[in-house]
């Protein structure tokens, strides 16, 4: 069985990680770092992902694509209210969202397909082997469309998307497999987007979610355009400057807003600076944490509804909850924790990196699927209820929220008119008593032969699989004939769209590999030049004239060649580098480690 | 005498939808994974969930039992444990999942327990029917009223009279939910009956009109029960 790896594909940063052993492990990129940020760009030179292209958010504002997760599974109507936010532009195509860059457009699962292709990549990197099998985490709250569209940005990725599995439950996985805990447990999820409350009986290997809530439209993001938005209050008070027209400043304001409020998590007041456009100068304002917490109260009350809901279905009282775990960048937040310990009446843990925990969740399921590990078994709800829209527009639900998958429910449709042929079904979720409330999934015509009205029995069967994914089957109870159905997602791409953005996905591939290769290229030859420098500092006294002289033109040669594009001459000047200061790393290895040995006492040698 | 009465059987396997497995055609007795080929094979669509969990058919059950059974089986069917099978195999497990699924949701609460064994021993799975207790038909209509009029007030109503109804209708909560609570222990001595004449050896017309008995009388139960249940959760609504 070939190896599956386990990815949390998140809205502000994205990570992957594989089982080694009998423990879950992120694989960190050449920098050590294992968070990937989730932010794509579009330069001359094609496609980059990840950290190198959160530094054209503000170089690039309108080229450069963040927080892509908000619009997975969603029809432009679905986030009006934050679209002002967003440097780029989107328009609808199809009921799906389109994000418009250059001349080119791009559904949201295309961007978080470049992305999965990224982390693919640093894992490929790692482990030395092809990766095509992969687990892939969502909030617990999203619902069918957005599930769907983060399957389809796997399988535009050119993954197998073995299993969609939710962020809270993963992160139960990764810590119960590491605490051996049993019990109740209560998974507070507050992400960079989202936020999600699962509440867990864990025993004797079984994690059997109970109930879980949340809400897809709520995480870090909400908290940083409160602090962004004080900023530039604060600008146009004092300036008389409105900074929105300035797209790539409104980037500086955002991500200065965000590391802001980072650093008064630990501190009680931090500054936030920013250089303004029109020759206005720098902008400096100190932000105290009590700042912070005024503006987002009511952001953090936000996610108190949602768990009192989860503990209401769980049929549980907060004193029942034996552990509750945090997860997610943003409950770091003071505040946050303070809230949730005070709804469950215990301090919550936090020994995990609430940043890793997931993806190493989904690093255990993922094992759990290869049939590496066999004690664990994970069962899951799905976290809304679904139905069908009935006579008056009413919504009539066949599964119910917090059922447990996979979960089936059949319903038996017949004819009203003599000689009708088809019925028209709408399938929905939500938990609203009119249809139009809900959230529609899909639609479909059910085939049925001419006959005398109620005469034609047709039953349907609706699944919802492991993943939290609808599928849908009918079968003639009078013939037994089953008829296949072709359900057309209300807001999702079709099976055509998803097979032309992979051919144009790998058409973009080369294009993307030269991008990548010329970054790549562009780092190391910083590195090297960084490093050289240094190195003749410490050590140009040791060798000889000549070398020195050679060793700076190469080092010249290096810097032309930086400015250039072409990646395979900026390589070839760092060989020669390499080989110029050859010598030299020796000399000063030895003197380190002659050193080093002065500075010891005789006794204490070996 | 009559011969044909069966006994109820205890069965420690779940009845399996083919005495043949799907794959290679050997016999199958029952067991999980067919005993040539060690395919999985699917459960029978008919299967009580009393069977599914290997349960008798009694209505006081030991839930932790219920709940050991449900997690063993789940490890035997759930479809993580057959990513690495046919198609038809991961098919199989995902049915046999789902109707386990379903089976468990339903034993584990005694309401739905209830509803779900008189509708089986009713034979063709009638719907049971919401409708007010006889009793209070009268004290529900007046209700019905008061609650009319107190969502479609309008703002500038006069407020003595308002929370005359409020009181009213805070009042007549109370005594539903007092008389949803009797019903509720009603029906647990029901259950014991239920499971008492379960219990006994002989199969006689005695025991047959007993039983008979005990379930028109759960039937009536559980939907005014349910009728009560929906008017209680609408006045929490609008009255808090």
């Amino acid at each position: 069985m070939a190896r599956i790896v386990g990815i949390d594909l998140g809205t502000t940063n994205s990570l992957i990680a594989y089982m080694d052993g009998d423990a879950p492990r992120v694989i960190t990129g050449r920098h050590g770092r294992a968070l990937v940020p989730s932010v794509v760009a579009m330069t001359d030179n094609g496609l980059i992902v990840g950290d190198p292209a959160k530094e054209h958010l503000v170089r690039n504002p309108e080229r450069t694509v963040y927080s892509v997760k908000r619009f997975m599974g969603k029809s432009l109507e679905d986030v009006a209210e934050e679209l002002t936010y967003f440097p780029y532009k989107l328009h609808e195509q199809g009921g799906v969202i389109r994000i418009q860059i250059g001349e080119k457009t791009y559904s949201p699962p295309q961007i978080s397909a470049m992305i999965l292709k990224e982390l693919k990549l640093r894992a490929e990197e790692h482990l030395g082997e092809e990766i095509k099998k992969v687990v892939i985490t969502v909030p617990a709250y999203f619902n069918d469309s957005q599930r769907q569209a983060t399957k389809d940005a796997g399988t535009i990725a050119g993954l197998d998307v073995l299993r969609i599995i939710n962020e809270p439950t993963a992160a139960s996985l990764a810590y119960g497999l590491q605490k051996r805990t049993q019990g109740i447990i209560a998974v507070y999820d507050l992400g960079g987007g989202t936020f999600d409350i699962s509440i867990l009986k864990l025993k004797n290997g079984i994690f059997e979610v109970l109930a879980t809530n949340g809400n897809t439209h709520l995480g870090g993001d909400d908290f940083d355009r409160k602090v962004a938005n004080l900023l530039l209050k604060e600008i146009r008070s004092r300036y008389n400057l409105d900074v929105e027209p300035y797209l790539d400043t409104m980037q500086v304001v955002r991500l200065e807003a965000e590391r802001a409020k980072i650093r008064l998590s630990e501190e009680r007041k931090t500054p936030a600076v920013i250089e303004l456009p029109a020759g206005k100068g720098e902008f400096r304002f100190e932000l105290t944490r009590d700042q912070l917490e005024a503006l987002t109260r009511d952001l953090v009350e936000q996610t108190i509804g949602p768990c009192r809901l989860a503990l209401k279905d769980a049929g549980l009282q907060p004193p029942e909850i034996d552990e509750v775990v945090l997860v997610g960048g943003s409950t770091r937040m003071p505040l946050v924790r303070q809230r949730v310990q005070e709804l469950f009446g215990k301090v919550p843990h936090s020994e995990l990196n609430p940043d890793e925990v997931v993806a190493l969740g989904a690093a255990v399921q993922a094992d759990i699927l290869s049939g590496g590990t066999q004690n664990m078994l994970l069962l899951d709800v799905t976290p809304l209820s679904l139905g069908i829209e009935t006579m008056g527009g009413v919504m009539s639900p066949l599964i119910r929220r917090n059922t447990t998958i996979p979960a089936s429910a059949k319903e038996m449709f017949t004819t009203y008119a003599d000689g009708q042929t088809s019925v028209d079904i709408h399938v929905l979720q939500g938990e609203r008593e009119l249809a139009k409330d809900n959230r529609s999934l899909a639609r479909f015509q059910l085939k049925v032969p001419p006959l005398p009205a109620g005469v034609p029995r047709v039953e349907v069967m609706f699944l919802i699989d492991a993943n939290g994914i609808l599928n849908v089957s009918a079968k003639d109870v009078r013939t037994g004939q089953t008829q296949s159905i072709e359900v057309k997602p209300s807001s999702g791409l079709t099976d055509e769209e998803v097979e032309r953005m992979i051919s144009e996905s790998f058409k973009f591939a080369a294009e993307d590999l030269k991008a990548r290769q010329l970054i790549e290229a562009h780092t190391e030859a910083e590195a090297i030049l960084k490093a050289t420098e240094k190195a003749l500092g410490l050590g140009g006294h040791l060798i000889g004239a000549d070398e020195i002289a050679s060793i700076k033109a190469s080092l010249a040669a290096l810097k032309a060649a930086r400015v250039t594009e072409d990646h395979r001459a900026i390589r070839a000047r760092i060989a020669d580098v390499e080989k110029a200061t050859h010598h030299l790393a020796e000399v000063l290895m030895d003197s380190a480690l002659k050193e080093a040995l002065q500075n010891k006492k005789l006794s204490e040698l070996p | 005498m009559d011969q044909t009465q069966k006994t109820p059987t205890k069965r420690t396997e779940l009845q399996m939808a083919r005495s043949m497995c799907w794959h290679c055609q050997s016999e199958i007795h029952g067991e999980y994974f067919c005993v040539q080929c060690v395919k999985v094979q699917p459960v029978s669509k008919e299967l009580d969930y009393f069977t599914c969990l290997g349960l008798p058919r009694l209505l006081n059950i030991d839930t932790d039992v219920l709940e050991t059974k449900f997690y063993e089986l789940s490890r035997v069917f759930h479809p993580d444990f057959f990513q690495n099978k046919t198609e038809t195999e991961q098919a199989i497990s995902l049915g046999n999942s789902a109707l386990l699924n379903t089976a468990y949701r339903t034993l584990k609460d005694p309401i739905r327990r209830a509803e779900y064994l008189v509708q089986l021993e009713a034979g063709s799975a009638k719907d049971i029917r919401t409708s007010p207790p006889a009793d209070l038909f009268e004290e529900i209509l007046a209700l019905q009223e008061d609650l009319q009029e107190f969502r479609s007030a309008a703002p500038g109503q006069d407020p003595g009279h308002m929370e005359d109804l409020r009181a009213r209708l805070k009042t007549d909560r109370e005594a539903l939910e007092r008389r949803q609570q009797d019903m509720e222990s009603r029906l647990l001595e029901l259950f014991t009956k239920w499971d008492s004449l379960q219990g006994r050896a002989e199969q006689d017309d005695q025991l047959r009109t007993e039983k008979t008995a005990v379930l028109t009388q759960m039937r009536a139960l559980l939907s005014n029960r349910t009728y009560l249940r929906n008017i209680v959760n609408d006045l929490v609504e609008t009255i808090g």
